[in-house]
């Protein structure tokens, strides 16, 4: 029988049933690239390496694209802080700290699971802890945004309250996407699926869920130190 | 066979059956190619309609269209179209075509149908993400289209969308108009951020075995570099859209400057700038006029080595021209904004940057006349509309050198002469790049023919069309003409340097050549169910893979088998060789006669 990699539709049920297990649904991964990795040259990719590598190389496109849009937000701050003298940094709330403890442990944890992906075992537990803490994260920023509205700090009371609360939103838009994706995760791993491999699927969303975590970092030390 | 050849001849998704499946939700990439097409086609008409309105209103302020009355009770009140009516129309027109014609149809309609196929996939890396752009595309046209029917009617603040007229909710014209303008376009960067991902994945991932970056049609280039393109520009103009929306609605001031006063009213706001505004959208404006050629530059490269029966004269300079035209993109925007006020510095920078770009454009041209030259040429349609991509590329490459110096852009700025400009180099000749690929492919996917005859007529109209139109405009700009003003016909300068004649000129041009696509999608339509069967594969005598499978092509594509490629997209005229040309897919034993020796 075929090893299809993103094997047919439901529909054709027989047929995944029998390739799930060489789809990486045993959980062994391949070698992280094959040899070659466009169809140029290489006699014989590793079809799953192939798909895995897909998966990733497209979120890694997709961050390239996610970094022009707050590379636009950082460079329009910047030249906004400069401009008048209607700039008052954010005093920023406590629970920032608390937020940003969540999101480096969610890290670890997704890391995790993704480590796990081999042996097969526990890789659903942890991620489905790294989804808990991707929804307390998003929590946590809630009460930083109340926190400052209590301090009568909006949106449009001055441009550097304007920026927090822009950023702030925007990487909380970004992290429900991620949380999304750690939900079709957890689904995948629990339940071998159709479109998507067990191992694209976690690995892919462990390097979002990083960059998350990153960029994170990066919009605190901007809100921070950008005064 | 092995587990892995065996994968490759597994399709990836099976042939769909429900017409729903089929035709609207497919996750097909030439049936969302073909979606794409479609929609490009209902908005350039759109887009047309508007662009009339606007011609009329030009060369006649004051006269009243009992229709438009009708149609539009507020923004022509008895017929007579208003100054801000006028505005609407402008913005629309740009903003349709610009965006739901220029960036959809070369890229979405015929890199998604044709892409994957050039490079031997049976589909793209995502289908379903593709689905997904093609579908918030969609919506972002239908959301464009909101814009015209909430109150206030559609936003007039042009197809840039200026601040502090973009960003005042108590500018001229109250109202939602440029809310849902500016949703339209955060969905259509969406969109383009999706597809550019899947494009950018697909070409990477998905070639077929022996099919070498360096062997991919120029077409493929294109689309890759386009994708490219969209993929770090798309995101700077959903910032930019965000922070406008939150300019208008939530009371941030990004652009908006303090101590405005609008209609007798103090505007609350301060601080903002419009100039940041400027930056950010021409940041993304460059390399979306980019977006808008490559494609056409790749089709017509392709269409003139395929009937001048010649290799692409350069085929490694060409790819090094792309690559620096895509480069070279993102760092010229100052140019549209020599007038803002900029350090002359700065300007100088911009300046000799956007010369530069000029040096990619030149060898592009250089190396399309050298595919000409000593061709064993065929005039079918596409072809001819290929040869008039040049003509128009180099009309409105020329213009485009006055523009970048500084000094002359002072008088330049803001006049018809950019209008003209832009019209020919962007809007004309990106479409006759569609009109090329269109007429070339139509074969492949539909099965039949165009008519070459209508197609000639089709060609003659608007090729002489389009330069009686934005010719004049040249001129126009010298006397200088400013763009973007509803009513110019009592001014004294403009009037003696002629200019309300050449205007009425222009807007007969306009009229005839706007009849003459009528003739194009009647040649579209009539083709598709009573064209010329095309019962070969490769009617052209082509060399790329889509030649290779059936016109048009079974669901998925090469019907399980991947093909193996052998040499570079463009071996025509081969010395020693049974045919006068090589498909990629040929190996050297299919080509040459077999030696004496064996
Ligand atoms: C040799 C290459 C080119 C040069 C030196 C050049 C230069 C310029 C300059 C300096 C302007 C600003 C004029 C002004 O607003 O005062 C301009 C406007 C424009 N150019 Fe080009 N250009 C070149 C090629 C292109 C190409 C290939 C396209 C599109 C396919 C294009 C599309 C546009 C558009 C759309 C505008 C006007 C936008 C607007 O103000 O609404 N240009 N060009
Ligand atoms: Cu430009």
């Amino acid at each position: 029988m075929a090893t299809t990699l993103t094997p047919p539709l439901a529909a054709d049920g027989v047929k995944h049933e029998e390739t799930q297990p060489s789809v990486g649904g045993g959980g062994f991964p391949p070698p992280a690239r094959p040899r070659d990795g466009g169809g140029d040259g290489s006699d014989r990719p590793d079809p799953v390496a192939q798909a895995v590598f897909r998966y990733k190389l497209g979120t890694w496109v997709g961050i390239a694209g996610i970094v022009m849009v707050f590379a636009a937000f950082t460079s329009a701050l910047v030249v906004r802080s400069g401009l008048s003298g209607d700039w008052v940094a954010v005093e920023l709330p406590r629970v920032l700290w608390l937020s940003t403890a969540l999101l480096l442990i969610s890290s670890l944890t997704i890391e995790k699971a993704k480590r796990l992906l081999r042996r097969g075992v526990g890789v659903r537990q942890w991620l489905t802890v790294t989804l808990g803490f991707g929804v307390l994260f998003i929590g946590s920023q809630w009460f930083g945004w109340r926190a400052l509205a209590e301090r009568g700090i909006y949106v449009s009371s001055n441009p550097g309250s304007s920026f927090f609360y822009l950023l702030t939103a925007a990487h909380a838009v970004h992290i429900l996407g991620g949380i999304l994706a750690l939900s079709y995760a957890v689904i995948r791993v629990w339940r071998p699926g159709v479109w998507v491999t067990r191992q694209a699927a976690v690995e892919a969303t462990a390097i979002y869920w990083h960059f998350m975590d990153a960029l994170w970092v990066y919009l605190l030390l901007l809100l921070m130190f950008w005064r | 066979m092995t587990e892995v050849a065996e994968y490759v001849e597994v399709h990836r998704h099976p042939e769909p059956t429900s017409f729903i499946s089929k035709w609207i939700f497919s996750i097909d990439h030439k049936v969302i190619g073909i979606q794409y097409i479609l929609l490009a086609i209902v908005a350039v008409f759109i887009g047309m309609g508007l662009s009339l309105l606007v011609r009329l209103r030009l060369v006649w302020p004051e006269k009243s269209f009992a229709i438009l009355g009708d149609l539009f009770p507020i923004g022509a009140p008895d017929g007579v179209m208003t100054p801000e009516f006028y505005l609407a129309m402008l913005t629309m027109h740009g903003t349709v075509m610009v965006f739901m014609v220029l960036t959809t149809a070369p890229q979405g309609g015929f890199g998604n149908y044709f892409l994957p196929i050039q490079i031997g996939a049976a589909d793209m890396a995502f289908p379903r993400l593709n689905m997904l752009s093609f579908w918030t595309t969609f919506l972002s046209f239908c959301a464009l289209m909101v814009a015209f029917l909430v109150e206030g009617g559609a936003p007039i603040s042009g197809w840039t969308a200026y601040p502090p007229l973009s960003a005042l909710n108590a500018a001229a014209m109250e109202g939602t108009g440029q809310d849902w303008w500016i949703i339209s376009i955060a969905l259509f960067c969406i969109a383009s951020l999706l597809g550019a991902l899947n494009f950018i994945v697909t070409t990477l991932e998905l070639r077929a075995k022996g099919l070498t970056m360096m062997r991919l049609p120029l077409t493929v280039w294109t689309w890759f570099v386009t994708a490219i393109l969209g993929l770090l520009a798309f995101g700077v103009l959903l910032a930019a859209g965000i922070l406008l929306l939150l300019d208008r609605n939530l009371g941030t001031s990004f652009f908006i400057p303090g101590g405005l006063v609008v209609n007798d009213q103090l505007v609350n706001h301060s601080g903002g700038s419009p100039i940041l505004w400027q930056h950010l959208f021409w940041f993304f404006g460059h390399p979306e006029v980019y977006i808008a050629i490559l494609p056409g530059m790749g089709v017509t490269s392709h269409v003139l080595a395929t009937f001048a029966r010649k290799t692409v004269f350069g085929y490694k300079a060409m790819v090094y021209a792309i690559l620096a035209i895509g480069g070279l993109g993102f760092v010229v925007w100052g140019h549209h904004m020599f007038m803002s006020g900029m350090s002359p510095y700065s300007a100088f920078v911009f300046s000799v940057l956007t010369m530069c770009i000029g040096v990619p454009s030149a060898i592009k041209t250089f190396n399309w006349i050298g595919t000409l030259w000593g061709g064993k040429i065929r005039f079918t349609t596409p072809m001819l509309y290929a040869i008039g991509f040049v003509s128009l590329f180099v009309t409105g490459g020329l213009s485009g050198i006055f523009l970048g110096q500084p000094t002359v852009d002072l008088w330049f700025h803001d006049t018809y002469f950019v209008v003209a400009h832009f019209h020919l180099i962007m809007g004309v000749a990106a479409i006759f790049g569609m009109f090329s690929g269109l007429t070339f492919w139509f074969p492949k996917m539909f099965g039949r023919f165009m008519s070459e005859g209508l197609g000639r007529i089709h060609f003659w109209l608007t090729f002489i069309g389009v330069y009686a139109i934005f010719g004049p405009m040249h001129y126009l700009g010298m006397i200088p003409h400013p763009r973007r003003y509803a009513e110019t016909t009592g001014v004294d300068f403009l009037a003696a340097g002629g200019a309300n004649e050449i205007q009425y000129f222009i807007t007969i041009a306009a009229m005839i050549t706007i009849t003459a696509q009528f003739l194009f999608l009647f040649n579209f339509l009539w083709s598709l169910f009573k064209g010329k069967v095309c019962t070969e594969d490769n009617p052209w005598e082509a060399t790329t893979l889509e030649w290779a499978i059936p016109s048009p092509p079974p669901h998925d594509n090469f019907a399980g088998k991947i093909p193996t490629v052998y040499r570079g997209a463009y071996d025509f005229s081969l010395p020693n060789a049974k045919r006068d040309f090589a498909m990629q897919c040929n190996s050297d034993e299919m080509v040459f006669p077999r030696s004496s020796g064996d």
